[in-house]
């Protein structure tokens, strides 16, 4: 097992070096840059400028020094807020992101299953059909379109909840925070209800869980202990590209909803040509979804003693 | 099927049956036509893609037209202002129908370039087999671990908005999946029986790709395509969302879903209406791919 995590990290090392590469040539290969004012500043001063951030360099030298700084832990300072690193930037963000994130996946999972379970359970009735017209609907309404929705109706008709940003004295506050989360889960919610309800079809069908009930074992043991096990193996495979989209989504639902967290420094990075920022977060997000998918890989490893990695 | 046939009728469609043989092809169209939800998501379709196409030219408004003194009307049959108007007082339903006609302009055009590139890959990763085929495959392994949303990010903002890169990077990003199922596909069908018996009787390697490959590669193919549009689609108005995707005065239903957004607390209805429209659109395009899984692919059934 350890030696498979190493070679995994070793496989991610390459990987994160081609996205840092493609991400930093595409940046400098853009027309205009970070200095383009309004107004055209004195040659002087530009020059100046470019050489404070060690612009006046050819780029390749640019590009070894990037990762000399990177290889130290340096992402280097961002170009447009003159007092901030890129690494401020990240901190003040990514706990906004992160707890989004993290409460949409639980949801996404804690519901998924037990829609999925309740459907396969019941399969063929009233439940059941709800269930998969809720998982389509879920997985072809895109969470730009749910988002601005649930804002209007919750946030805005019945005022429910606030619709948009964080709470300015006490930050994240539980009630800003729900419809961003349900919408981020949404999707996931229902592409997870489609795969519950898939694997345990299969596994209630097979043939240990009719042993099972031939011992005498309650319908819940049966469902909860020897059913269940087998049945989550698909989801954990599936969290992977999971968290992927959960990543990708949050662009928008900070975008919707005004959250001051990483997708939205990223969009506004990206037209302000702040390539450090841009290139901060991309490498952040590239290593969290390598490393996100060694966990659910492991974690597949440790549910299924079917599979071993060495 | 009858099972009580008189021998008659019994020979009569053997006959029939030995005149004009059933093709793989006939059989999944009739499965197709049998299943509700996918004819149902065809006309509609079709209905969608005749208004994107002809409607602007018939409808009475024009949709770049401002109306100075008919700034965000509600839906109204006055005037004709069915979906009402915009925040610059143009009408909404001939933008919806011009956004519609871009998105499936989007649609289709970008998958046909990842369709392009993704055959091509597979194909020759499956055909030319070992060490290149590896290399191959193991470069789509690493692009598919990419965040890739966030490079179209940086494309757009670094080449400009230009209408042909969005097609073209959509399409760049989305051919990956095409690849892996053209080669899956490409290596099994080389170790087929009748692939072998075509080589053995001498038929050329052009006709073999021709007459075997190309069409049992295809069914696979035509359902991941009409899967990949919806998703085509969406990607072009995840970026118009942002700002990054299609430009004024051309517009999507991404971006009119953009600008209802933050209009919505004064004027829902520019919101609610392409937000409708694009439900609709990607419901029928689901629709569609998935009956015609079922249809083409009986295994899984």
């Amino acid at each position: 097992m350890p030696a498979y995590i190493v070679r995994r990290i070793l496989v991610a090392i390459p990987t994160i070096l081609v996205i840092i590469t493609l991400a930093f040539f595409m940046m400098r290969g853009a027309p205009g840059g970070p200095f383009d004012l309004e107004r055209p500043m004195p040659e002087e001063i530009r020059q100046n400028l470019l050489a404070a951030y060690g612009m006046d360099q050819p780029v390749w030298k640019q590009y070894v020094d990037y990762l000399g700084g990177l290889v130290q832990g340096d992402l280097g300072p961002s170009l447009k807020f003159r007092d901030k690193d890129v690494a401020d930037i990240i901190a003040e963000g990514f706990p906004v992101s992160a707890t989004v994130g993290l409460l949409a996946m639980s949801l996404a999972v804690v519901i998924g299953t037990v829609f999925g379970s309740i459907a396969a359970l019941r399969q063929n009735t009233g439940a059941d059909y709800g269930v998969v017209a809720f998982a389509t609907v879920g997985i072809v309404i895109p969470p730009f379109v749910v988002g601005p929705i649930l804002a209007l109706t919750i946030g805005i008709y019945l005022g429910w909840l606030p619709s948009g940003g964080l709470d300015p004295r006490h930050g994240m506050t539980l009630d800003r925070l729900i419809l961003p989360v349900v919408t981020l889960a949404l999707p996931q919610i229902a592409i997870i209800s489609r795969l519950m309800r898939a694997s345990m079809i299969e596994v209630i069908r097979s043939n240990y869980i009719r042993t099972a009930r031939a011992k005498g074992l309650s319908a819940p043991a049966v469902i909860f202990k020897h059913a269940l096990r087998s049945a989550i193996l698909p989801l954990v495979s599936y969290l992977g590209p999971a968290s992927a989209a959960l990543l990708t989504g949050s662009i928008v639902i900070e975008q919707v909803f005004s959250l001051p967290g990483i997708g939205r420094q990223f969009v506004f990075a990206a037209l302000q040509r702040d390539y450090t920022v841009v290139m901060g977060v991309v490498i952040l997000y590239a290593s969290l979804i390598i490393i996100l998918n060694l966990v659910a890989d492991l974690l597949y490893a440790a549910l299924n003693p079917k599979v071993k990695y060495d | 099927m009858v099972l009580t046939s008189t021998p008659s009728e019994k020979e009569r469609m053997l006959e029939d049956a030995a005149v004009k043989g059933r093709s793989l092809w006939d059989d999944a169209r009739t499965r197709l036509l049998r299943n509700k939800a996918a004819v149902a998501g065809l006309i509609l379709l079709c209905v969608l893609v005749f208004l994107a196409f002809i409607g602007p030219l018939l409808w009475v408004h024009d949709s770049s037209f401002i109306y100075r003194d008919r700034v965000q009307i509600g839906p109204t049959f006055e005037n004709l202002h069915l979906f009402g108007t915009d925040a610059q007082g143009r009408d909404l339903f001939a933008r919806v129908l011009v956004g519609l006609r871009m998105s499936l302009m989007v649609g289709v055009v970008a998958t046909m370039v990842s369709l392009a590139i993704g055959v091509l890959w597979g194909a020759t990763a499956g055909f030319v087999g070992g060490r290149v085929d590896q290399l191959m495959m193991r470069i789509v392994d690493v692009l598919y671990s990419l965040p890739f949303i966030f490079f179209v990010i940086i494309l757009m903002v670094v080449f400009g908005r230009n209408i042909i890169l969005i097609f073209v990077a959509i399409g760049a990003v989305e051919w990956l999946t095409m690849a892996r199922i053209v080669r899956g596909q490409t290596i099994a069908l080389k170790g087929m029986e009748f692939v072998e018996a075509a080589q053995a009787a001498g038929v050329s390697q052009f006709s073999i790709i021709r007459r075997h490959i190309v069409p049992n590669v295809l069914g696979p193919v035509v359902v991941y395509v009409t899967l990949t549009i919806p998703v085509v689609i969406l990607a072009e108005s995840f970026l118009s969302f942002l700002g990054l995707g299609v430009q004024e005065p051309l517009t999507s239903l991404g971006n009119l879903i953009s600008n209802g957004a933050r209009d919505m607390e004064i004027a829902p209805w520019t919101l609610i209406f392409p937000a409708l429209t694009m439900m609709i659109t990607l419901f029928c395009f689901n629709f569609i791919g998935d009956g015609l899984r079922d249809a083409i692919d009986p295994k899984d059934r």
